[in-house]
């Protein structure tokens, strides 16, 4: 008997993926924030990549001045509401908490960020608006937390800002990657609304931008472009029957999980190929949908694996198993998935080998192959001057985001290789700075 | 096992934790309900002719995730007919013959004192205390807290009481007045047999913001109420030990104010109290706080060797002097113990912008230290740190001096001009005024300040560059 039953309903779907870091009311916002040491030179602040005045907010909340918290936490990073709940607080500022020295629960900052800007946005608290017109246009590729934080940093500059999606719905990997269990589509798409409401940037949704004759239409009728395109499919293992049904990626799976909720078919016995946070995140929601048994392979042993230590946990915790030390050589079956034949490895001078005579066959009926995301190079070809290092990144200037093409700046999955939300959120910002800093130079 | 039971100014009862005259002992119901808790005694809510209330009647003050750290009320005396609680004493002895029930009083006239005391001298009552504290609602009618404050006025009435008091008298003073000994001793002129102190402070608890109008609020409007709870304890401690050390005074006390544990109540013994009365607690977590509290008591009185709650009653006075009679000479300063450090750095800062900047911080640690010659040893750092026994504050001096002030100035060494070389920080460091811009440069600036910062120096940098030019 597994862990979780099937989900067929919303309610069962929402039961196997009850939020991890759930809603806090007030009082527990109250308790919570009476914790805090208000500590100088805060370690949590230097924790955060979007450098969130956290003692700040905290006092604001415990004092009952809540729209001054989601005003603090706003004017660090758009997307407030969505990293008290997705970003690994455990590695960040909560790792940082002084009460860790002490050998006591850190602050719970993560969801007193998440409390303070809820209640902004439920009662739509106007914070920001727009700044006054410069008669300036900006193009921003990709409504993700790179290009979504640049509108509203552009706008509130001025800019008149345009953004062209490719999917029907805003915030990018939020909505469409983040596993459920940590954030809602309700909750993700109104902090969408709020910013949007507030901001008033326009989002093309369903506007993939695909050929050269695109881009020029961006250049010509803008002054600059901002390329938040993060980051693409799964990269393919190139392996004998990675086509046959039922062998995944990561991120198309939990794509379909986070649109079609409990619709979304999982195996009796699935296998994880991978060790990242995708893997455990894609592991986790296999078990949580009512898989038997879940398998989390991985080529190296389990201290090497990307993956944050919470979140491998977390993974354990809803009964998934790991399986170190194996590369898959191929994937088993008959038109549809029946196993994957494994080698077992060894690693030698830091490179992983394969160990001759030791193939197996793991029996299942489900491959999800977290093995990362391509890199969208087919698009940034197309971008005259676009240098591009040898991990397929996005070559930008570190404090503005200009890239070679000194018309095109980016920030995000597509400039670091694939970071948080917060991590786009913060460059993003920067990075709008550095446009208007390039185009005001102009003037 | 040591004794708890006490007989205080002939009032016996089996432990000295008495409830205040108050809500909590408004009815039999609830004296014999706290006596079946393990309360040793009761002071009924202050009988006189019988008032009317309003609604709402009580207003809280709330520290963080605390709730009613303090406590207001602007509820008057007993609304029940007289005879209703004449009753239900006589009930309570009759159940509680070793419980002490002390009956609260205050009327206007000689001949309703006369008639009142014997009223509940006759239902049984252990003692009578007379309210001469209430600070709202019967105050501007002549009574409570106006009484207290006058005290020929005090006197005139406790003479009157013990005209035909056979019971011991207790006078509960207010502590709305500037020196509390002078009613004090007016009681003892008076002939009464014991005081009790502190009755509530006049206070406003609180003004609604939206509202604009104090707490608790009655159809829009409020006033002033008297403050208790935890709150209030500094301040009665302080009065309680201002009467204990009186000459004139010499009348057992009864300790009221802010006492919620056995080591409230200690304090208060400690400082010459022989009982001690608990309102807001009560009222807060109900009469099973009373487990505590004598567990608590006979526990630190088994610690401590005490037999009985008279040998550490007043056991503090010695030591509580005037500032003049405090020794020069004693020094202490600051030690941080890094092993347990957690790296807040509030002492820092609390030293820095609260005190005499005598702590630093060092690169590549988070752990604060102590600069030895500039530290005065005023204890902020080590009250506020977090953790327990991290900064401690160690002694300096050798021990073989000893010199007060009250010595200094008969010596004639006190500073006496603007610009006297004798002063205390005549030769001690600050740093110049300016020294402050800038200071604190190093500390991690938030997001939004971050980004300004990066662009103003991004200006600063092309505009270094393009001044050649």
């Amino acid at each position: 008997m597994a862990e979780y039953n099937t989900p067929t309903s919303e309610p069962e779907f929402h039961a196997n993926f009850a939020q991890l870091k759930p809603r806090m009311n007030r009082t527990e916002a109250l308790f919570e924030s009476s914790r805090c040491l208000f500590c100088f030179d805060a370690p949590c602040i230097k924790a955060c990549p979007s450098g969130i005045d956290v003692p700040q907010f905290i006092r604001q909340i415990n004092t009952g001045n809540t729209t001054g918290a989601a005003r603090t936490i706003y004017e660090a990073n758009y997307f407030g509401n969505a990293c008290g709940k997705v970003c690994p607080t455990e590695v960040l500022c909560e790792g940082a908490c002084v009460y860790n020295l002490q050998d006591m629960k850190p602050i719970e900052i993560g969801r007193l960020q998440s409390f303070a800007t809820r209640e902004a946005i439920e009662q739509d608290k106007k914070l920001f608006s727009a700044g006054p017109p410069n008669g300036r246009k900006v193009a921003i590729i990709g409504a993700g937390p790179a290009g979504v934080s640049a509108a509203c940093e552009l706008r509130s500059l001025g800019y008149e800002v345009d953004v062209f999606e490719a999917k029907a719905q805003p915030s990018g990997l939020t909505v469409y990657g983040v596993a459920p269990y940590k954030i809602t589509n309700e909750e993700v798409l109104a902090e969408m609304a709020y910013l949007e409401a507030q901001f008033g940037f326009r989002v093309q949704y369903n506007q993939p931008i695909t050929s050269r004759r695109e881009l020029e239409a961006l250049e010509e009728s803008y002054d600059a472009v901002f390329l938040g395109i993060g980051l693409g499919l799964t990269n393919p293992l190139h392996l004998p029957g990675e086509e046959r049904a039922n062998c995944v990626g990561a991120v198309e799976f939990i794509e379909q999980l986070r649109q079609r909720h409990h619709q979304t078919a999982v195996g009796r016995k699935v296998i994880v190929l991978g060790g990242g946070n995708t893997a455990m995140d894609a592991a986790s929601e296999s078990a949580r949908l009512g898989a038997e048994d879940v398998i989390l392979a991985y080529r190296r042993g389990k201290e090497e694996m990307g993956a944050y230590e919470f979140e491998y946990d977390l993974a354990k915790g809803v009964g998934v198993k790991g399986l170190f030390n194996v590369a898959p050589v191929e994937i088993m079956g008959n038109g549809k998935v029946e196993g994957v034949k494994f080698i077992r490895t060894a690693t030698l001078n830091g490179q992983v080998q394969p160990v001759a005579g030791t193939e197996f066959v793991e029996p299942c009926d489900m491959v999800i192959k977290a093995t990362g995301q391509a890199k969208q190079l087919h698009l940034l070809r197309l971008i005259p001057g676009l240098q591009i290092d040898g991990k397929g990144r996005i070559v930008a200037d570190e404090r503005t985001g200009q890239t070679t093409n000194p018309k095109y700046f980016t920030s995000g999955d597509a400039r670091n290789g694939g970071a948080e939300v917060v991590n786009a959120s913060a460059e993003a910002k920067a990075a709008a700075r550095g446009i208007h800093e390039y185009l005001s130079a102009g003037l | 096992m040591p004794d708890l039971s006490i007989n205080f100014a002939g009032i016996k009862s089996p432990n000295p934790f008495w409830l205040a005259s108050a809500p909590p002992t408004n009815s039999g119901y609830q004296v014999m309900k706290a006596f079946d808790a393990g309360w040793g005694g009761a002071v009924w809510k202050t009988l006189g002719v019988p008032v009317v209330n309003v609604s709402s009647r009580y207003g809280g003050v709330n520290y963080r995730d605390k709730r009613m750290m303090g406590f207001n009320n602007i509820e008057l005396i007993s609304d029940r007919p007289l005879s209703d609680n004449l009753r239900e004493i006589e009930e309570v002895k009759k159940r509680f013959p070793h419980h002490a029930v002390i009956a609260s009083l205050m009327v206007q006239s000689r001949q309703e004192w006369h008639d009142i005391v014997r009223d509940v001298q006759n239902a049984g009552s252990d003692g009578i205390e007379l309210n001469f504290g209430c600070p709202h609602g019967m105050c501007e009618r002549g009574m409570g807290s106006a009484v207290g404050q006058e005290p020929e006025v005090l006197q005139t009435i406790v003479e009157w009481v013990m005209e035909v008091a056979k019971i011991p008298v207790i006078v509960k003073l207010t502590p709305n007045i500037s020196d509390i000994t002078e009613p004090a001793m007016a009681a003892r002129r008076g002939g009464a047999d014991a005081i009790s102190l502190i009755n509530t402070i006049q206070s406003i608890v609180g003004v609604d913001l939206d509202l604009f109008a104090p707490y608790p609020i009655v159809d829009g409007k409020g006033s002033n109420g008297g403050y208790c709870g935890p709150a209030v304890k500094p301040i009665a401690l302080n009065m309680v030990k201002n009467c204990a050390q009186h000459p004139d005074v010499q009348l057992p006390i009864s300790g009221i104010g802010g006492i919620e544990s056995w080591r409230d109540a200690v304090e208060h013994i400690l400082l010459g109290a022989s009982s001690v009365q608990v309102c807001t607690a009560a009222m807060h977590y109900g009469f099973g706080i009373i487990r505590e509290m004598t567990s608590g008591l006979e526990q630190y009185m088994t610690e401590k060797g005490f037999h009985t709650i008279y040998d550490m009653v007043g056991k503090a006075l010695p030591n509580v002097k005037h500032w003049e009679d405090l020794n020069l000479k004693y020094k202490v300063t600051a030690e941080i113990n890094e092993e347990k450090c957690i790296g807040c750095q509030l002492c820092y800062t609390a030293c820095e912008d609260g005190a005499h900047q005598a702590i630093r911080l060092n690169e590549g640690t988070r752990v604060p230290e102590i600069i030895q010659e500039n530290c005065v040893g005023c204890n902020l750092c080590s009250l506020v740190c977090p953790v327990e026994q991290c900064i401690t504050m160690e002694r300096r001096d050798d021990g073989t001096e000893h010199l007060t002030w009250k010595e200094r100035t008969e010596a004639g060494t006190i500073p006496t001009e603007f610009d006297d070389e004798r002063a205390g920080g005549r030769h001690h460091w600050v740093p110049a005024p300016a020294a402050a811009l800038g200071k604190e440069k190093h500390k991690t600036l938030p997001g939004k300040a971050r980004q300004y910062a990066a662009a103003d120096a991004a200006a600063l940098e092309s505009s270094a560059v393009e001044r050649p030019k």
